[in-house]
């Protein structure tokens, strides 16, 4: 192996080749499969925790989406019953009003209708009543007095009257 | 310990330290005569021609090669006391040791990952090699000592000083890639390969000068024994851990990124397009004309 510069020995090389060979396959079956196995089955582990927290997540979201639809549902629901009632409670409030107005009013036009009605008496009354003074004080006049007496006659029965 | 304590114990380890450095200066002067000169160490460090060992009395080697079966032996037995001992006890959680283990499957994993989709052996490759240059250059850090044929007792360098272990490292490294290759674009990626005609050597003499140049500096500080003191914490430990980090890190990050190259099997695009981004990339602010008149209606008056 003179003429080989740097006395490289292609025996040697083999040697070497061979020494690395197996020490690769060692290393390989011993360290290195199985450290990057237990690695890839952490990974794995860890993957699987994250996929279950993440369907938790999502059956809690959906879960929370549920109750949220049912509670606005149900505010809804309430509303619409609110409101339902509000009317009811408006219209009823209106019924009473205009029932109430209405007897009031009826109650005004009964009370009109009798100070109409009493008016019409008194002043009725109170004309028959004149209308016989005057016939009276006529009367008088013409059967018994002079005009002035019976003019005073007058007068004195017209306080009388009106005293009355 | 008290303050006392503490400067009498120091007091103490630095008379111990003065003796073994009185000790071995003077020992070394009592020795009649050098058996190898720094030339001569030197030259075997670089061309293997001296000092060979014999491999189980059936042929001499390298010292390279007994350091480089005594690196993987060892990287079996940890492997193997990993697999029995600690890996059945691995939690969902890691310590220490296992994050440790984790983090070095994962490094490679997620770099083989990154380089090309075809990554399962990629990985397992950049990981073996990776481990064995890193263990591999540190190893010359113990000094284990072997007696050479010729009687001689000699420390073990690193596996890859040796031109041998170089090349192999290399030259697997570059049929690594071209596996790449063909498992991304079959015989096409032979060609892509092969148009990389010089990587075989590049990656096996980047390997062996590194290495070698870290050997020959530590022979150079060892060789003189008024220089083994202090200085081999610095030229010693750190470097040589820098070298087994850097060496490991370049191989595997080569090896990686040309086989993502060759086994990449996306269609180029269109020929125009092509051209049109490689003037985009040549001139990104677009025409001169226009490049100097954004000059001036910026320039102060």
């Amino acid at each position: 192996m003179t003429g080989v510069p740097l006395n490289i020995d292609w025996q040697q090389i083999l040697l070497h080749l061979f020494n690395f060979t197996i020490l690769f396959g060692a290393l390989y079956i011993l360290l290195y499969k199985p450290v990057k196995d237990f690695m890839a089955k952490r990974e794995a582990h860890y993957a699987e925790m994250d996929k279950k927290a993440e369907q938790a997540l999502a059956e809690a979201e959906s879960g929370r989406a549920a109750y949220e639809k049912k509670a606005e549902e149900f505010e809804a629901e309430a509303r619409e019953e609110k409101n339902k009632m509000t009317k009811e409670v408006e219209a009823e409030r209106e019924r009473r009003l205009s029932q109430a107005k209405d007897e009031a009013e009826k109650i005004v036009a009964d009370a009109k209708a009798e100070a109409e009605r009493e008016k019409s008496e008194i002043i009725s009354s109170a004309q028959k009543e004149i209308s016989g003074m005057v016939t009276g004080a006529v009367e008088k006049l013409a059967l018994e007095q002079s005009a002035s007496d019976a003019f005073d006659q007058f007068l004195d029965a017209a306080e009388e009257a009106d005293h009355e | 310990m008290t303050k006392q304590e503490r400067k009498k114990a120091s007091l103490i380890f630095l008379i111990i330290a003065l003796v073994f450095m009185v000790g071995a200066i003077l020992a070394d002067k009592s020795s009649a005569g050098e058996e190898e000169t720094i030339q001569e160490v030197m030259r075997d460090a670089v061309l293997h021609d001296m000092n060979k060992v014999s491999l189980f009395g059936l042929m001499d080697v390298n010292p390279g090669l007994i350091a480089g079966i005594i690196v993987s032996g060892f990287l079996i037995i940890f492997a193997l006391i990993c697999r029995i001992f600690f890996i059945p006890k691995f939690t969902m959680v890691p310590g220490k040791f296992q994050l440790v283990l984790e983090t070095v499957v994962g490094l490679f994993d997620n770099m083989a990952r990154g380089s090309s989709k075809i990554n399962g052996f990629l990985g397992a490759y950049i990981f073996a090699a990776g481990s064995y240059i890193f263990t591999g250059t540190l190893f010359e850090l113990f000094g284990f000592q072997v007696i050479t044929t010729s009687g001689l007792s000699v420390s073990l360098p690193a596996p890859l000083s040796d031109i041998n272990g170089a090349i192999m490292m290399g030259c697997l490294s570059y049929l690594v890639i071209m596996s790449g290759g063909i498992a991304g674009n079959g015989i096409k990626g032979i060609g892509k390969t092969l148009k990389e005609y010089s990587l075989p050597i590049s990656l096996s003499f980047r390997l062996f000068g590194a290495l070698l140049s870290g050997a020959l500096v530590t022979e150079l500080v060892y060789y003189y024994s008024a220089l083994s003191y202090v200085l081999p914490v610095l030229v010693g430990v750190l470097f040589t851990l820098l070298h087994a980090l850097i060496q490991a890190y370049v191989l595997t990050m080569l090896t990686s990124l040309f086989y993502g190259q060759v086994s990449d099997n996306t269609p180029k695009p269109p020929k125009e397009k092509r051209d049109k981004l490689s003037k985009q990339a040549k001139d990104p602010v677009g025409p001169a004309g226009k490049r100097t008149s954004v000059v001036r209606k910026h320039r102060p008056a």
